[in-house]
């Protein structure tokens, strides 16, 4: 069932961030989300994740279907490793060595044990996206997840992110067009008048 | 001969404490009687005699044990009650006047009035127990308001349980104040444990010691259960700090 948003709207302090948006979701696939800075983007996942109430509107198809997310910020346990922010949120079956296949995959093999702390910020924001992608769930929100990668990085973490979620529905926020294309987006939306 | 950093730090340290030693036998000297001010040394002496004696032990273990009671349950009461506290607004707006009348209560007027319905024995429990209560709560909501509300968010999104998320988000959040809590509060509870004792007069005690101490004008006596306070209490603070310390790691996984 895909996913229907009708007449959306919040404002903040009087200030209206989304005005009557609507648009629908596909089941699987990427759906790019482009706008300028400020334009809502992040509002919008917030609201669709039940982060924030929307003052006006609706979303459908979105009962018992479970999130995961690459925030702006990070959002790791600083003085927890990799592996123990990771497990976190799997389920009991999953493995350490299955999680720290999929660290290998990011490029941060031999990792695993290494206080998130003592991370570079690139390394960090791979343990949030593995986290997300090893998390079970049905739609995958990613919030300029390749922010602070280079070239080589970010298309390896692309494949991963193709190879381990591309049957979910993924909600890439980027500012790069060219990202959305290596991700194969299926769709463009908006936000602020700006974008395809 | 070159020292470490905290080699020299401990040499500091040290220097600081025979300074005051110094000072206290000097003044001690001047005064010249042992019936006002005994002299370190003295002091010393007497409690090294005291050491002797299973009398000293008894009352050192049985004020020990009612102190310690007392804070472990303020520990505990005060952790679960704002536990519920950062989970309702109510219980929070309820609990505030108690714990701000608790706080600026002078110690003696809780005392003269706990005797009235406590036992001498366990006044010392009861009186340990309300200096620490109010300490505990106040840090430990600190704490959890501190709690990182975009983990917290994290945490709600990536649907992890309750008792996971109080462990992985606010076990950390709180553990610097739970900490700082139990600096304040251990030399606190020593405190008002020992003055409730004096006040109380319980048998086997250090409080009922230092009192006996007193009526027999018996100064260097006061000074050794004084100084064998002190270092009980100072050997109480470190070693629950070691286990809070041993506990965070346990449980926060650093």
């Amino acid at each position: 069932m895909p996913v229907s948003i009708r007449g959306l709207s919040k404002s903040f302090d009087g200030k209206q961030v989304l005005e009557n948006m609507s648009f629908e979701l596909p089941d699987r696939g990427v759906v790019a989300i482009e706008g300028r800075s400020g334009a809502g983007k992040t509002t919008l996942l917030n609201i669709l994740m039940g982060l924030l109430p929307p003052d006006g509107g609706t979303i459908d198809g979105l009962a018992g279907r479970r999130f995961t997310a690459v925030f702006q910020e990070d959002r790791l346990l600083e003085n927890w490793s990799a592996l123990k922010n990771i497990r976190l949120v799997c389920p009991r079956a999953v493995t350490d060595a299955e999680i720290a296949a999929h660290l290998a995959e990011t490029g941060l093999a031999g990792e695993e044990k290494t206080p998130v702390r003592a991370l570079s910020g690139g390394m960090k924001r791979r343990v949030a996206l593995v986290r997300a992608v090893i998390a079970p769930g049905d739609i995958l929100v990613l919030d300029e997840p390749f922010r602070g990668l280079d070239e080589a990085t970010r298309s390896a973490v692309i494949r991963y992110v193709l190879k381990r979620a591309g049957n979910r529905l993924i909600l890439l926020v980027t500012h790069d067009r060219a990202e959305a294309g290596a991700m194969n987006a299926l769709m463009t939306i908006s936000i602020g008048g700006e974008g395809a | 001969m070159r020292l470490s950093t905290t080699s020299r730090k401990i040499l500091i340290r040290a220097l600081a404490v025979v300074f005051w030693l110094g000072v206290w036998q000097i003044a001690s000297m001047i005064i010249g009687q042992e019936i006002l001010l005994v002299s370190p040394v003295r002091a010393a002496k007497t409690l090294i005699d005291l050491m002797g004696t299973g009398a000293f032990w008894q009352s050192v273990f049985s004020s020990f044990g009612r102190i310690l009671l007392g804070f472990a349950l303020a520990a505990t009461l005060g952790a679960v009650l704002a536990a519920l506290a950062g989970l309702s607004r109510a219980v929070r707006v309820l609990l505030e006047p108690l714990m701000h009348t608790v706080k600026a209560t002078p110690v003696a007027s809780f005392v003269i009035l706990a005797l009235i319905f406590i036992r001498s024995t366990n006044l010392s429990v009861f009186i340990s127990f309300l200096m620490v209560l109010p300490i505990m709560y106040t840090n430990v909501l600190a704490g959890i308001d501190a709690a990182d509300r975009e983990l917290l968010e994290m945490a709600r999104v990536f649907r992890i349980g309750p008792l996971r998320t109080a462990r992985s988000v606010y076990l950390s959040a709180i553990y610097p104040h739970f900490l700082s809590a139990c600096t304040l509060a251990l030399g606190m509870c020593w405190k008002a444990g020992v003055a409730a004792e004096v006040i109380g007069f319980p048998r086997h005690s250090i409080g009922g010691a230092l009192y006996l101490a007193k009526l027999n004008f018996d100064t260097p006596d006061i000074f050794a259960w004084t100084l064998a306070v002190i270092l009980l209490s100072v050997g109480f603070e470190r070693l629950i700090l070691a286990l809070t310390r041993l506990l965070g790691r346990a449980l926060g996984g650093e």
